[in-house]
C-alpha cells in the first residue's frame, strides 16, 4: 500500500516540475513517521516478547532473549500450593465484583437518565471524582477499619464489596451515556403494549444496552484482576488470596525475585483476561445494534 | 371499536405548563380524526394522555362505556405508533409484530401465525427475519403499523405518522393509510402539524393552539369556514388573505374599495372587522373591474399548474406609488400570470369571502349546495 502511495504522486508530477520536492519532502515525512511508530511500538512489545518467551527459557533473565525451550518452569509453578488455587480466587472476586457493578450501575443508571433528579450532573460527577478516592491509598486505613468492625476481614465478600464500592460510580457514569441513547419511546411503546416495568427492562432496555453491560462487566474484571492493594489488606492467609498478591510472594529462598516461576505465572495470570477481552469483542463487538444510531 | 369522549380534560406539567386547557372532545366510533396545530399546540400531549402515557390534571377519558382516566396504558386497548416508530432494533420483525402477544401470553406458534398473516395484509411477508435497521423507512412505518394491528386494539393512535418520511414516500405512505384505516374501520387518531395532511387524511379535524381547541370540523368545514383568524391563517397550503376592512355607509370598504356586506351579518357603521378570502377564491385580471382591489404585483411564483400572486394593495383614491402594506395573494391558472410590476385587480368570487370580528367568524352558514352534498357523502362513506 505504501509503495502504491509513494510512486503515484511522483508519476502526476513529472508534468510539473516545480512539484517534485514536495514530493520527495512527503515521501521523507511518511518514512520518518513510519519509523518513529515501529520504535514506540518496540518499546511495547518487547516486555510482551519477554512474557512469551520467559516461561519456556530455562533461566531466564530481564531480558528478552530466544529461549532453550523447557517447560519444567510449569511444573515448578504447580508445585507451588497457592499457585493455581489464587487463579480461580481472582475468578472469584472479578465475577462477584463484575456481577455486582453491572446489576447495581444498570439499575442506576437506567433511573438517573429517565428520572428527573435535581443536580443530577453534580452528584454524578462528585461520585465520580470521589470513587477515585474510595478505592485508593488514601482511604485504605479507614477502609481497613470499616471492614474491621463489619467483620469483613479475611472475607472475600469484603473485598468484593470494597472493589464494587470503588467501580460503581465509573460504570454508572458509562452505563448512563448507553441508556440516554436509548429512546424513550421504545419503553413508552411497549408500556401502551401492557408491558409491565421488570418486563420493560428485560425485553427491551437490557437487550438494548447490552454492548454497554459488557463494555463495563469486562472493565470491571479487568480492574478487579489487576487490584493488589484492597485483598493485600482485606485477606489474612494465602489460602483466599487472588494471584495479584500471590505474585507477590514468588521469591527464591534467598529473597531474590525468581523469574522462572514469575514469568510463567505472569503468562498464566494474563492470559484469562485476554481471552475474555478476544470472547467479548467478538460476541458482542462493544458497538450498538443498528438503528438506534440517528 | 369505539367512540373516546373527553371532558375537561386539563393537563398542568410540573413546570407550570397549562399544555391542555379544560377541553372537550366527542371522537365517534371508526373516525379517521386529526389533531392539528403547530407546535407546542398540545396535540401530542392530548394523544399521550389518551394513550395513558400523560396522566390527566383533571377531567376524564372515556373510550367506549369505559372510563380510563385512571387506567395504565396497558389496560386501555389502545395501540400508539410512535413518530420514530419505535421498533425494537434487537428484534426481528416478526418478534417486533408479534411483542404485543407476547405480553398477553400467546404461546409461540400462535404468535408466529398471527405476525406472518398481519404482515403479509402489509406486505410484509418477505422481511419477517429481518432487522428494523435493514428496513426503509416506509417499511418501518409499516411493520410499527402491522405491531399496532397485531393486538386488535379499539383504538389506534398515531404521533406524526408521515414526517419521518421522504416527500415522494410520504404521499404513498399517505394513500396507503388512508386506505387502511377504512378497511380496518377502527378509530383513528393522529397527530399532525402539516396541515394539507389533516385535509387529505382525516374525516374530522381539531384545529389547537395554547392547549385549546379552536375549531373541529370535517375538511371541508375548516377549509371554507375557518371558525377564527388563527384556523383561516393556519388551514390551507397558502394562508387565507386577512385584510383589515370597515363598515361606512352599510357597506365594506377594504383597502379603499367598497364590497357588499355578506348576507344576514348585523354590521354598525365605523366598525372595524376583518375581511377574509382565500387565494383560490380570487380572481385575477388585468382591467380594471369593479368590485376588485386594485394593486400591484410584487411576487409571482411558479407552482406547476398554477402561479401564486402577491400584489401590493392600492386603492384606486391613493396617489400612485403610495402602497398602504396590505398585501393579497391570488391563485392564477397557468398561461396567465402578470409580470411583476404589472397593474391588476383580484375580485372575489361571490359567497366565498368571510367576515370576523375580533378573531371570530360572524359570516352565518349560507352553505353552497355544492360542499354540502359532498360533506354528506364524506359521512356517509
Amino acid at each position: 500500500m505504501s509503495t502504491a502511495t509513494r510512486t503515484a504522486p511522483a508519476r502526476t508530477d513529472r508534468p510539473a516540475p516545480g512539484a517534485a520536492p514536495v514530493a520527495v519532502r512527503h515521501v521523507l515525512s511518511r518514512i520518518g513517521r513510519y519509523v518513529f511508530l515501529c520504535a514506540v511500538l518496540g518499546f511495547f512489545a518487547l516486555p510482551l516478547l519477554w512474557l512469551a518467551t520467559a516461561p519456556f527459557d530455562e533461566t531466564p533473565t530481564i531480558t528478552a532473549s530466544l529461549p532453550r525451550f523447557t517447560l519444567d518452569n510449569f511444573r515448578a509453578l504447580l508445585d507451588n500450593p497457592y499457585a493455581l488455587s489464587s487463579l480461580l480466587n481472582s475468578v472469584y472476586l472479578a465475577a462477584g465484583t463484575a456481577v455486582l457493578v453491572v446489576t447495581f450501575a444498570a439499575l442506576a443508571a437506567y433511573a438517573l437518565s429517565r428520572v428527573r433528579v435535581p443536580g443530577r450532573d453534580a452528584l454524578l460527577y462528585g461520585l465520580l471524582l470521589l470513587s477515585s478516592i474510595v478505592t485508593g491509598t488514601a482511604t485504605m486505613v479507614p477502609l481497613f477499619e470499616l471492614a474491621f468492625r463489619l467483620n469483613l476481614i479475611d472475607s472475600r465478600l469484603g473485598v468484593i464489596l470494597i472493589l464494587s464500592g470503588g467501580l460503581l460510580p465509573a460504570a454508572i457514569f458509562i452505563l448512563k451515556d448507553f441508556m440516554d441513547a436509548t429512546p424513550t419511546s421504545y419503553e413508552e411503546s411497549a408500556r401502551v403494549f401492557g408491558a409491565s416495568p421488570l418486563q420493560i427492562m428485560r425485553h427491551i432496555v437490557v437487550p438494548v444496552v447490552r454492548p454497554g453491560l459488557a463494555t463495563v462487566g469486562v472493565w470491571a474484571v479487568a480492574n478487579v484482576w489487576g487490584n493488589f492493594l484492597v485483598p493485600f489488606l482485606l485477606l489474612r492467609g494465602p489460602e483466599k488470596a487472588p494471584a495479584a498478591v500471590i505474585m507477590y510472594t514468588l521469591y527464591t529462598e534467598g529473597g531474590q525475585a525468581d523469574l522462572r516461576l514469575l514469568s510463567t505465572f505472569s503468562l498464566l495470570y494474563s492470559l484469562p483476561v485476554a481471552l475474555m477481552f478476544v470472547f467479548v469483542s467478538s460476541r458482542y463487538g462493544f458497538r450498538f445494534h443498528g438503528g438506534i444510531k440517528r | 371499536m369505539s367512540a373516546i369522549t373527553m371532558r375537561e380534560l386539563t393537563k398542568v406539567y410540573p413546570n407550570g405548563v397549562r399544555a391542555l386547557d379544560a377541553l372537550d372532545l366527542e371522537i365517534a366510533d371508526g373516525e379517521f380524526f386529526a389533531l392539528l396545530g403547530p407546535s407546542g399546540c398540545g396535540k401530542t400531549t392530548l394523544l399521550r394522555t389518551i394513550a395513558g402515557l400523560e396522566t390527566a390534571s383533571g377531567g376524564r377519558v372515556h373510550i367506549g362505556e369505559r372510563d380510563v382516566t385512571a387506567l395504565p396504558p396497558g389496560r386501555r386497548d389502545v395501540a400508539m405508533v410512535f413518530q420514530d416508530y419505535a421498533l425494537f432494533p434487537h428484534m426481528t420483525v416478526q418478534d417486533n409484530i408479534a411483542y404485543p402477544l407476547r405480553i398477553k401470553k400467546v404461546d409461540r406458534r400462535a404468535r408466529a401465525d398471527k405476525a406472518a398473516e398481519t404482515a403479509d395484509e402489509l406486505g410484509l411477508g418477505a422481511l419477517l427475519q429481518r432487522r428494523p435497521g435493514q428496513l426503509s423507512g416506509g417499511q418501518q412505518q409499516r411493520v410499527a403499523l402491522a405491531r399496532a394491528m397485531a393486538c386488535h386494539p379499539q383504538v389506534f393512535l398515531l404521533d406524526e405518522p408521515l414526517s419521518n418520511l421522504d416527500a415522494r414516500l410520504r404521499l404513498e405512505a399517505r394513500t396507503f393509510l388512508k386506505r387502511l384505516q377504512r378497511e380496518l374501520g377502527v378509530t383513528t387518531v393522529f397527530v399532525t402539524h402539516d396541515q394539507a395532511e389533516a385535509l387529505a387524511l382525516a374525516d374530522r379535524i381539531a384545529v389547537m393552539e395554547g392547549g385549546r381547541i379552536r375549531q373541529v370540523g370535517t375538511p371541508t368545514e375548516v377549509f371554507r369556514r375557518p371558525a377564527n383568524t388563527f384556523v383561516a391563517g393556519f388551514i390551507g397550503s397558502t394562508p387565507m388573505n386577512l385584510v383589515d376592512a370597515e363598515v361606512r355607509d352599510g357597506e365594506l370598504v377594504v383597502a379603499g374599495t367598497r364590497l357588499p356586506v355578506p348576507e344576514g351579518v348585523q354590521v354598525t357603521d365605523g366598525e372595524k372587522l376583518t375581511y377574509g378570502v382565500r387565494p383560490e377564491y380570487l380572481d385575477h385580471t388585468a382591467e380594471p373591474a369593479s368590485g376588485g382591489l386594485r394593486g400591484r404585483v410584487v411576487v409571482v411564483e411558479n407552482l406547476g399548474s398554477f402561479s401564486l400572486v402577491s400584489l401590493d394593495l392600492q386603492p384606486a383614491d391613493a396617489p400612485a406609488g403610495d402602497t398602504p402594506g396590505t398585501s393579497v395573494q391570488v391563485v392564477v391558472p397557468e398561461g396567465r400570470e402578470p409580470a411583476p410590476g404589472d397593474t391588476g385587480w383580484v375580485v372575489p368570487r361571490p359567497g366565498r369571502s368571510l367576515l370576523y370580528r375580533d378573531g371570530e367568524l360572524v359570516t352565518p352558514t349560507a352553505t353552497p349546495a355544492v360542499p354540502a352534498a359532498r360533506t354528506a357523502a364524506g359521512a356517509e362513506q
